[in-house]
Formats: C-alpha cells, sequence, structure tokens
C-alpha cells in the first residue's frame, strides 16, 4: 500500500493542504498556537509575577505599562491571563488527551471484541451519559478532592518530597481526572461506531486473508482510517475542556487561588461589573476566542477530512 | 411500541440503581470522615465511636447504600451540614420551583427566538442573513454564562439603565429578564443550528418536491412536511438541553442572586456540603434520564415510521 504513495500526498498531507487554503481555519489555529505557547513560556512572557500585589494601583483600566489593566489587588491583568492560559494548556492537552487514550482503546476493544466486553464498555457509558456532564464534573471534583489530597501526602511522607500538596498539583491532578472520566464515553462509542462500520470492509478482509493478526489488524488498519472523527472530536473536546477547567475554577473546584485560572480571574471580578468590567471582559473575551476557535477549527477539520460531502 | 415502552420502563430502576450508587459511592468514599466534620479534629474518641454507631455509620458500605436508597425512595435524603441539619429535601423543595421557572423562562426564549431563526436562515442558505445567523449562533455558543452574565449587567443595568440588576421576584417580575436571557441566549444558538440543519436535510428529500409539484401552498408544504419530519432531531437536541440548562443555572442564580437550586448547589460546593450536592446531583441526574427517556417516547408520536420493535 505504501508505494503507491510514495511520491505522491499520503491522506494527511492532502488534509493539511486542504485546511491550509482556509483562511478562517488558520486564523483559529493561530490564535490557539498563540494562547498555548504564551502559556507554556509563560515565566518569560508574563512581565510581572501573578501574585503581584500594587495596592496603590488596583483596578486600573489598560494602559501601556498593563495593557490589560490591573485587577482588585493590583496585580497586572495581562500577566495572570498569561498564567491562566498555561493552566487552561495544561489541563486541556492532558485530560483530552487521557480521555483520547482511554476512549480510542476501550472503544477499539469495544467494536472489535464484540460479545459482553462490549455490553459492558457500552453500558458504562451509557450509565456515564446518564448524567448532565458538567454536573457530574463538579460532583466529582468536589468529591475525590481530600482523597487525592491524602494520597498526595503520604507519597509526600513516603517519599520525602516537600511542598507537593502545597503546590497545587493535587487540583491539577483532581481536574485532569474528573475531566477525563467525563469526556473518554463520547470518545469510546464514536470508535466503536467507526470500528463497527471499518471492520467489514474489504481491505480489512483482505489483511486478516494475508494472515496478520487482530492486534495487528486493530492497529495498523482499522484505527488509521478510523482517526479522522477521533481528530475532528479532540478539536471540540479541547475547547470544551477550557471551558470546564474555567467553569471548575469559577466554582471554586478547580484550580485554586492564587494560583492564576482564567475561571479563578472572573471568579474574583464577578462582584466588580460596576467599576471594573474589564476584570471579567478580558479573560471571558479570550475563553469565548479560544472555545469559537477550537470549534471552527473542528468544523473545518472536519471538511478537510472528508473532501467528498462538501 | 408498548414493549418497547415497558422494555424502557423496566431499564429504569437499574439505570436509577447505578448512578445512586455512583453518587452515594463519591460521597462515602471521597470527602472525608462526615463525623470529625461535625465533631471537629480534636474530639474524644470515645464521642466518635457513639455517635458513628448512632448514625449507623459503622455499618458495611452495602447496608449503609440500601440504607440510603429506601430512605430517599420515601424522601428523606439526609440532612445539611452547613444548614444545621435541615433536612435536604426541604432546603432543595423551598428553591426548585424557583430553578423551574427560571429555566422555563430560558426555554420559551430559546425556543421562540431559535427555531425561526434557524429556520430563515435553512430558506436563505448561502445569504448574508443565513451568514448573520450562522456566525452571531456559533459566537453566543461560545460565550460562557460567566463572561455574559456580568457583560448583560454591566450593559443593560449599569450603563443604560433599562432593566434591575439583581434579585429575584418571580416570573412576571422584571429581574426574570436578564437571567433569563443569559440562560437562554445558549439555548437560542443550539435550537438555530440544529434547526437550520435538519430543515436544509428535509427540503432535500424527494417527498417536499413532490409536494411542491403536486401545487401545495408554502404553509401546507412546510407545515405538514418539513416541520414534521425536521422537528425529530430538534426534540432530541431539546432533551439534551436540559442538563445544560441546570449547569447553567448554578452559574446564573450565583451571578444574579436568584435563590434557586444552582446558587444552593454552588454554596454547597463552596461549604463542602456533601449530603446536598449528593442529592443535588442524584435529583437532576433522575431528571435528566426522566427527560430523555420522555423524548424518546415523543418520537413515536410525531414520527409514525419510527416503531420500535
Amino acid at each position: 500500500m505504501a508505494d503507491g504513495l510514495r511520491g505522491g500526498q499520503g491522506p494527511w498531507q492532502s488534509t493539511w493542504r486542504r485546511l491550509r487554503r482556509n483562511r478562517l481555519a488558520m486564523v483559529c489555529l493561530g490564535f490557539i498556537v498563540i494562547v498555548y505557547t504564551s502559556g507554556v513560556f509563560a515565566p518569560w512572557i508574563a512581565p510581572y509575577s501573578y501574585t503581584e500585589q500594587r495596592l496603590y494601583e488596583v483596578k486600573r483600566p489598560p494602559t501601556l505599562a498593563h495593557p490589560f489593566g490591573t485587577d482588585e489587588l493590583g496585580r497586572d491583568l495581562f500577566s495572570r491571563v498569561v498564567w491562566g492560559a498555561r493552566s487552561a494548556a495544561v489541563v486541556s492537552l492532558v485530560s483530552v488527551g487521557l480521555a483520547t487514550v482511554f476512549g480510542v482503546a476501550l472503544g477499539a476493544l469495544a467494536g472489535y471484541a464484540g460479545h459482553w466486553i462490549e455490553a459492558v464498555i457500552m453500558r458504562a457509558t451509557d450509565i456515564l451519559f446518564a448524567f448532565p456532564g458538567t454536573l457530574l464534573t463538579l460532583f466529582v471534583a468536589a468529591t475525590i478532592k481530600p482523597s487525592v489530597l491524602e494520597w498526595v501526602r503520604r507519597l509526600e511522607s513516603l517519599t520525602g518530597w516537600k511542598g507537593l500538596a502545597r503546590s497545587g498539583l493535587v487540583d491539577y491532578m483532581v481536574v485532569f481526572g474528573c475531566l477525563s472520566i467525563v469526556a473518554w464515553p463520547g470518545m469510546a462509542r464514536l470508535v466503536r461506531g467507526q470500528v463497527l462500520a471499518l471492520r467489514n470492509e474489504q481491505f480489512i478482509e483482505a489483511a486478516s486473508c494475508l494472515g496478520a493478526s487482530t492486534g495487528r489488524i486493530v492497529l495498523r488498519h482499522v484505527l488509521p482510517n478510523a482517526m479522522g472523527p477521533v481528530i475532528v472530536a479532540v478539536s471540540m473536546g479541547l475547547g470544551g475542556a477550557v471551558l470546564s477547567e474555567s467553569v471548575l475554577s469559577y466554582l471554586g473546584v478547580g484550580i485554586q487561588p492564587p494560583n492564576a485560572s482564567w475561571g479563578v480571574m472572573i471568579w474574583e471580578g464577578r462582584d466588580l461589573w460596576r467599576t471594573a468590567p474589564h476584570l471579567v471582559f478580558v479573560p471571558g473575551a479570550i475563553i469565548a476566542l479560544i472555545i469559537l476557535s477550537f470549534a471552527l477549527l473542528g468544523d473545518s477539520l472536519n471538511d478537510a477530512l472528508n473532501p467528498r460531502l462538501k | 411500541m408498548l414493549p418497547y415502552i415497558i422494555r424502557r420502563l423496566l431499564w429504569l430502576p437499574v439505570v436509577l440503581l447505578v448512578v445512586s450508587l455512583i453518587t452515594f459511592a463519591l460521597g462515602y468514599y471521597g470527602p472525608g470522615d462526615p463525623i470529625q466534620v461535625r465533631l471537629g479534629p480534636r474530639s474524644n474518641p470515645d464521642a466518635v465511636a457513639r455517635m458513628r454507631h448512632e448514625l449507623g455509620l459503622d455499618r458495611p458500605f452495602l447496608v449503609q447504600y440500601a440504607d440510603y436508597v429506601w430512605k430517599a425512595a420515601q424522601g428523606d435524603l439526609g440532612e445539611s451540614i452547613k444548614y444545621q441539619g435541615e433536612p435536604v429535601v426541604s432546603l432543595i423543595g423551598r428553591r426548585i420551583w424557583v430553578s423551574a421557572q427560571l429555566g422555563l423562562a430560558a426555554m420559551v426564549i430559546g425556543l421562540v427566538l431559535g427555531l425561526p431563526l434557524g429556520f430563515f436562515a435553512a430558506l436563505r442558505q448561502g445569504s448574508w442573513v443565513d451568514r448573520v445567523i450562522v456566525s452571531s449562533s456559533l459566537l453566543f455558543a461560545a460565550v460562557p454564562t460567566f463572561v455574559s452574565g456580568p457583560l448583560f449587567l454591566w450593559l443593560f443595568a449599569s450603563r443604560l439603565h433599562l432593566l434591575p440588576s439583581a434579585g429575584w421576584g418571580g416570573l412576571f417580575d422584571s429581574r426574570v429578564i436578564l437571567p433569563s436571557l443569559v440562560l437562554g441566549l445558549g439555548l437560542v444558538a443550539g435550537f438555530a443550528r440544529q434547526t437550520r440543519a435538519s430543515i436544509i436535510d428535509v427540503l432535500s428529500h424527494e417527498y417536499v418536491r413532490t409536494a411542491w409539484s403536486k401545487g401545495l401552498a408554502p404553509q401546507n408544504v412546510f407545515g405538514r412536511h418539513v416541520a414534521r419530519n425536521a422537528l425529530i432531531p430538534i426534540l432530541t437536541l431539546f432533551g439534551l438541553m436540559l442538563g445544560g440548562l441546570v449547569e447553567g443555572a448554578f452559574i446564573t442564580e450565583t451571578v444574579f442572586g436568584i435563590p434557586g437550586i444552582g446558587r444552593l448547589g454552588v454554596d454547597s460546593l463552596f461549604a463542602r456540603d456533601y449530603p446536598v450536592i449528593m442529592a443535588l446531583t442524584l435529583i437532576v441526574a433522575v431528571s435528566y434520564i426522566l427527560a430523555n427517556l420522555l423524548v424518546d417516547l415523543l418520537y413515536a408520536v410525531l414520527d409514525p415510521r419510527i416503531r420500535y420493535g
């Protein structure tokens, strides 16, 4: 199969070529890349620390020194937005990554193994779908946190590492965990549907006639062909995870202050809309733009992956 | 049809049991010892053991779970920690009516604006009207309620002085307008997009062309053939949106100071009042399951072609 493609364009290159021609998708991708890289390089990009307070400069509107203004404690809003981007980027990449790995593995297993394995996995997704998503996330985040904290404390006393429990690591672990618990069933259903549709295709039959093992068929033939919808779902899921992280942090069960998160920033500015509306609008606009960008990028990816549909 | 309904209804208690087991297990293993919370960290070990026995918390997990379900079936969901032992059911009962009114107002806004907008966008597919409706619905769907809430307050209450800022006075009070708009905008966006997609899909079918070609009046083509067929996916969305409405209520009621179950949920989250959080999760999950079951059953009423075997 690879011989026929040598020198020509593989399916991924042609998808990328189609996507690149979509100017709106490129703008969205550019915005996402800028926000995520500035989050990753936050210590070098943010002009101030996210905790540095200047109590004689509180609730200032945007100026040259503070491009997004300052908050109610005189902290530089731009720096806090950049550090918040770090939380958003880490949380969305890790939790969507976990959900994708588990969802793809379990979905492929369900679709290929069938029988009781499929029944167990699919009933589990049914049960998780019975809860409204955000409510389940909130509930899990609120209840598992003490256990995770306890576990990290025990880890500290076992290993002698200091400051783990205080570093905010626990918050991140809780958020990763509950976002991926809520997100994997959607991925699993999607992949199972793809596998069921693909397993009766002729090229799968050909592979098994040539003596390929089940594992090889699933990994080399079924999954690569099922990846298109997964990529679209990942793009949509990343936007959803950014939103969920900020909702959790807003409601006090996600990233805790003084650590920076867009949700925390909006919570802290929520009662100041009369005097300092920028405290809510700056992080709010960034959240909205990120969600919008991921949604538009997902749509464009869908078009680029299925050129025949257009 | 009837066997399907019966099968779905028989499956319902199983789902409810598993859902309640998950909520109970998380509440049981998660948040630490409720006795320590009540008596404080330096309490006498004898007193702790006595209270644990009195409250039945020294029994095995499954016995306690069975007890929880048995009491829940009789309308007893435990007592709040924050409100000093007030029954959770009465706490929720006082507030759920407020949230229901707010949700109803938001749903009406979503349907009254969303369906016609999606309809017009579908009729003028590709025109500037379509593009404006599609892109603004994408934009509105992307703005979270905790941003649109303060934004609306700032715009309509602080800048334009058009509407009052916060509080609650029932469904026929001007203070309901802003929060239900905030809650409803996401629904408008969702309904508009789904209506547009399903009407465009239905319009491409042969039976619509047949209806036009046999000279039916437009109101008959749309009323009888298009609307009825386009309603099915919209109905699915309706069921799913009820879940989003609850999540929106958490934030909207907090932003606008409305005494509903969403506000209660947020207060309980901050106070780590687990019996209330557990009960709210359970109640919302159960209503969500029932609503989606109802939606599935309504399909068959709307579309005689759907026959569940």
